[in-house]
């Protein structure tokens, strides 16, 4: 595939912080991590999905004014951003995994409309939908 | 910490150190996670490592709501979903989601959705939604638009005294 969405970002709070969560609890790999001056470029990829980056990008100069960053910041810590959802084989077995890394759940895994589902926070505030691939899709 | 204009609209929105905000936000998900507990504003500030008249300030000021009235539109928008999607008797339903009286929990429940249980549960099974082929990420936002709906109804009748400011208060005469 030649087109398409390659890369998605999250506004995270620290990147250093979201990089060890993401790699090191969720088990991302660090796609590009490039800096130039107080920029950072960061995205990292899920395994088993190359094609695609997720952008963790911390709000400030120089792309935005330190008002504007302020602001995206408290959007970010009230949990106001857009909803996330990450694909398992098995919710509540990866439940317990990240779990016991550390991972701030807000719900437990429940078995509803034929799949099982969990919530999570990076620590940030990001809040990701963890879904248990259907087994009869569409 | 951010500097800034210091102009009325700057202070009022856009104050509020992201740390606490970040600690407000776990006591939500504790009250979204089990809104059917008691959730003292005590309880509450615990959670966010905060004083108890810190906690209920700064979580009006984060989410517009006060916690309770927040826990309360939580419970409602549960009941909902349990009076459209199972068997449950309604008296079954208001203690599920947290209520001690039957008649605190009707009169919560037509402050806030402008209709009883029991007429909310008749016309829902009267005109039943075609959800099959909906995945379920969809459908959980299509359920989204109820709390919408129960905060800023709420916010309209604030003046209104139809509303006990705790859910565990009964409300003197009607």
């Amino acid at each position: 595939m030649s087109q398409g969405v390659e890369v998605v970002g999250l506004y995270v709070r620290d990147q250093d912080e979201a990089l060890e969560f993401y790699v090191e609890r969720l088990g991302f790999r660090v796609h590009t991590d490039a800096r130039n001056g107080h920029y950072r470029w960061l995205t990292v990829q899920h395994p088993e999905q190359p094609g695609f980056q997720l952008g963790l990008f911390a709000p400030g100069p120089p792309v935005h004014d330190e008002a504007t960053a302020q602001a995206l910041r408290e959007v970010v810590a009230k949990g106001a951003m857009p909803p996330l959802v990450l694909v398992v084989d098995d919710c509540r077995a990866e439940y317990e995994r990240l779990r016991a890394k550390g991972v701030e759940f807000t719900q437990e895994p429940v078995k509803r409309f034929g799949s099982v589902d969990a919530n999570f926070r990076d620590p940030s505030g990001n809040g990701w939908k963890m879904v248990e691939a259907r087994a009869v899709a569409r | 910490m951010a500097s800034g204009l210091g102009d009325e609209q700057d202070r009022r929105q856009a104050r509020q150190d992201p740390e606490l905000l970040r600690r407000l936000l776990r006591a939500k998900d504790r009250m979204d996670a089990a809104s059917h507990e008691e959730w003292p504003v005590g309880r509450l500030a615990r959670v966010s490592h905060v004083s108890e008249a810190h906690f209920a300030r700064s979580f009006k000021e984060a989410f517009g709501v006060p916690p309770h009235r927040y826990l309360l539109t939580r419970r409602i928008e549960r009941a909902v979903a349990l009076l459209r999607d199972s068997e449950l008797s309604i008296t079954e339903i208001a203690f599920e989601t947290g209520w001690k009286s039957l008649g605190t929990f009707g009169r919560t429940f037509r402050d806030v959705t402008g209709e009883s249980p029991g007429e909310l549960r008749a016309r829902e099974k009267a005109s039943p939604h075609q959800r099959g082929p909906v995945p379920p990420c969809y459908l959980a936002a299509a359920h989204r638009p109820h709390l919408t709906i129960a905060v800023s109804e709420k916010r309209r009748r604030e003046g209104s005294d139809s509303i006990p400011a705790n859910e565990d208060n009964e409300p003197e005469g009607t």
